[in-house]
């Protein structure tokens, strides 16, 4: 291999600084960001102590209703709003940094987050007052309050307002730099922006066609399997979108903090375009032994589920090389020796090869889970929480702290408090995942359901103590690792403002090879957007067709409080 | 400055516009390829070539008259013959109708479950059989239960406050037991069929 070493021209990125309204508008995001990780992740526990039959929720009486109330605070706040707050307000910075330039249209973006907030604060009403203890995935019949589903809409939409911002300002970015490459990271953000918008498609006409038209009472019932359909059109997707932005660090910013560049620059493109091609149509992995969808349906999306798994395996490629030319450069030696040579004492490096870590055994999982067959065996256990939370809880929420490490003290000027704090709270965060996640794998492969209080569940044989046990350990850890995070952020935002020298830098990652070198089929929209409109036509359409023009509207639900 | 100069400016001399792909990520992407064509292949055979059965489009029922319309309105087991059932499971907010189906060993058994309300799950412990219960649809699968014991079915789906205390048990028996039990408790079984409405509860 020839390591061609050349500073890239043309791209003016590290020259730009964000003005003091491009802090606090990032900044802002984040916030929302991190007080919704906070309060969710505050829940965790209850959550986890319950399986062990410490019943915290009845002390809690005034605040909080159910078990299922704070299962469904802590799936909301933290797989949907820590994750798309932070997610849009990390795409502004690898927008305007990456480029190099403002925002060309910055009042698109502003309304967007406006649009998110107000959204955020009508959701978040009925969920305080048990008024939308429905979880996650609101499968109807189970009703909410209206105001639950306009908020969510909301959110996403917002969301949308503020990819059509980063689009406009990648078009303007490359009307004036005409035959260059775009820069990676903003390049990567907008991607998974647009496969944002393409995904939440299902989610979008569920609400508006089928939940709406039934709170508003243009329809007395429901079609709950196509409203399954449309949800899981938009579920799965939406894990790449959470995870996307953490492979922009890992390929696009990681390198750089280890001291290194990125491997392959043509390559990390390729995978992004992977995932915006085949993100989307696998929907039905979700819904393997749902009725009502016939079989072929299931296996096709099983198969391009595998198709998914490829672009994640050349990030593990890409990525770990990455990090060995990086650990090389520093002195390391060995064939895993060199592991010991990056940088553990950063916290955000740490976070993040520890996020990598978990994510490994996380994709082994998943590749169970997306298996036509043994599916079934897991469908609906513990282990699918176990596996999310190797996934998004781990994988993306860790490198999303790792990314705060840095960008929080860039974004106010300030030095990170409690590096070694910090450090520790990685560790922790680790340890305390592994403990939870292990258990809840084994608990689900003995037959344990997930969503369920098991320390008032009758069926629990006592096999399955030892591992509830470990569940409720582990998330006591977790719960110590997320109070040191909030700490960390808390002391750092409060700090005394620090020499310009002395707050962290963008760190933006050059490629080893010339990025100029990478054809020109990995720079344009175009081809992917078409290619993967007419794959999702050719995996949905048909199965959507049919029930659709087959919609049964009788399922009115329960006329009794259920929650 | 057209696009073709600034290509050709910022193009190294001597190379040209490629993947530039490392021989090492090469044979690591197809070795990947490799590794998925044999996982898809898998559960392709697995799944259809080796008796291997997943719900799927069975047939659709009016969550509206479930409970007062067709076999959900008398749910319980039903001797086919030569040893062969089914069973009909009405799945509740929040409990199933019936709590427990007796079947003898080695019996083969068509299950059905559909619900009248809410989404709920159907999972029976230690088998095969995991469905997800969606209203307005029917869910099937067929399973033999070789060998004696109870086996939990557990509701999956969270269905609201009481879904914690949703299951029932399918107890396996010897013949003997079975012949027993549904001679001297045939009506045992009808009443135990018929408990299902629990609105009350709410």
């Amino acid at each position: 291999m020839t390591i061609t070493e050349r500073a890239p021209a043309a791209v003016e990125q590290p020259g730009y600084q964000l003005t003091q309204f491009e802090r606090r508008f990032i900044g802002g995001h984040l916030f929302v960001a991190i007080v919704a990780l906070g309060i969710g992740s505050l829940m965790g526990p209850l959550q986890s102590l319950e399986y062990s039959n410490v019943n915290l929720y009845k002390y809690l009486d005034p605040i909080l209703k159910s078990y299922y109330q704070g299962l469904t605070l802590h799936g909301v706040l933290n797989a949907l709003v820590w994750t798309t707050f932070f997610i849009v307000g990390f795409t502004n910075f690898t927008t305007i940094k990456g480029l190099g330039r403002p925002l060309s249209h910055p009042r698109v973006n502003q309304v967007g987050f406006a649009t998110m907030v107000i959204g955020l604060l009508m959701a978040a009403v009925p969920l305080l007052l048990n008024q939308a203890t429905v979880l996650y995935t609101f499968y109807p019949p189970l009703e909410a309050s209206v105001f639950f589903y306009l908020g969510l809409t909301l959110v996403v939409v917002g969301s949308w307002i503020e990819g059509v911002g980063f689009y406009l300002t990648l078009a303007a970015w490359r009307k004036d730099h005409r035959g260059v490459r775009s820069p990676f990271i903003a390049l990567a953000g907008t991607i998974n922006a647009a496969m944002w918008q393409i995904a939440t498609l299902g989610i979008a006409t569920e609400i508006l066609t089928m939940i709406l038209p039934w709170k508003f009472g243009i329809t007395d019932a429901t079609d709950p399997e196509l409203a399954r359909t449309y949800f899981w059109f938009t579920g799965h997707p939406l894990v790449y979108f959470w995870l996307l932005p953490a492979y922009v660090s890992w390929y696009g910013m990681l390198p750089k903090q280890a001291g290194g560049k990125l491997f392959s620059d043509s390559l990390a493109r390729l995978s992004f375009w992977m995932f915006l091609l085949v993100s989307v149509p696998v929907g039905f992995h979700h819904q393997f032994v749902d009725p009502g969808i016939p079989q072929v349906w299931k296996w096709l999306h099983a198969i391009l589920t595998y198709a998914v798994f490829f672009p994640s395996m050349l990030t593990a490629f890409t990525v770990i090389a990455s990090l060995e030319y990086a650990a090389r450069k520093r002195g390391g030696t060995g064939l895993i020796g060199w592991v010991r040579a990056l940088p553990w004492g950063d916290p955000s490096v740490t976070s993040q090869l520890l996020a990598g870590i978990l994510f490994m055994f996380g994709g082994i999982g998943g590749l169970t889970n997306a298996s036509y067959n043994i599916n079934l065996v897991i469908h609906n256990t513990t282990w699918v929480p176990g596996h999310f939370h190797l996934t998004v809880a781990t994988a993306v929420t860790l490198s999303f702290i790792g990314i705060t490490y840095w960008l929080v003290p860039l974004l106010c000027g300030k030095q990170l408090w409690g590096r070694r704090v910090a450090v520790a709270q990685a560790w922790t965060w680790f340890v305390g995942m592994v403990i939870f996640s292990n258990a809840m794998h084994m608990l689900g492969l003995l037959g344990a359901p997930r969503r369920t209080p098991l320390g008032e569940a009758l069926y629990v044989p006592d096999e399955w103590n030892g591992h509830l046990l470990r569940v409720s350990i582990g998330g006591s850890i977790l719960l110590v690792a997320v109070i040191m995070y909030l700490v960390v952020m808390y002391k750092t935002v409060r700090g005394p403002v620090a020499d310009p020298a002395d707050v962290p830098q963008a760190p933006i990652a050059e490629s080893l090879r010339h990025p100029q070198l990478t054809p020109v089929w990995l720079d344009r929209f175009k081809p992917w957007l078409i290619a993967a409109g007419l794959l999702l036509v050719l995996s949905y359409g048909p199965q959507l067709f049919d029930q659709i023009s087959d919609m049964s509207l009788n399922a009115p639900g329960v006329d009794f409080p259920v929650f | 400055m057209s696009a073709d100069t600034l290509e050709r400016e910022q193009e190294p001399a001597g190379e040209h516009l490629t993947m530039g792909i490392d021989p090492w990520e090469k044979n690591w992407m197809r070795v990947s390829i490799l590794l998925l064509v044999v996982f898809a292949v898998a559960i392709t055979v697995a799944g259809f070539a080796a008796g291997f059965q997943l719900p799927g489009e069975e047939s659709e029922v009016d969550p509206r008259t479930l409970t007062t319309e067709g076999p959900w309105a008398d749910p319980g087991l039903r001797d086919l013959g030569n040893g062969h059932y089914e069973a009909y499971v009405l799945a509740q907010a929040w409990s199933f109708a019936p709590r427990e189906l007796v079947v003898p060993v080695g019996a083969e058994v068509d299950i059905y479950v559909a619900s009248s309300d809410l989404q709920h799950g159907f999972k029976v412990t230690d088998t095969n059989i995991n469905m997800q219960i969606v209203p307005g649809q029917v869910s099937k699968l067929t399973f033999t239960f070789d060998e004696i014991g109870e086996y939990p079915y557990i509701c999956t789906e969270y269905c609201g406050q009481g879904h914690a205390a949703m299951f029932g048990t399918v107890q396996v028996v010897s013949e003997a037991d079975f012949a027993a039990a549904s001679s001297d408790s045939s009506t045992d079984t009808s009443t135990d069929s018929t408990t299902p409405t629990t609105e009350a509860q709410g």
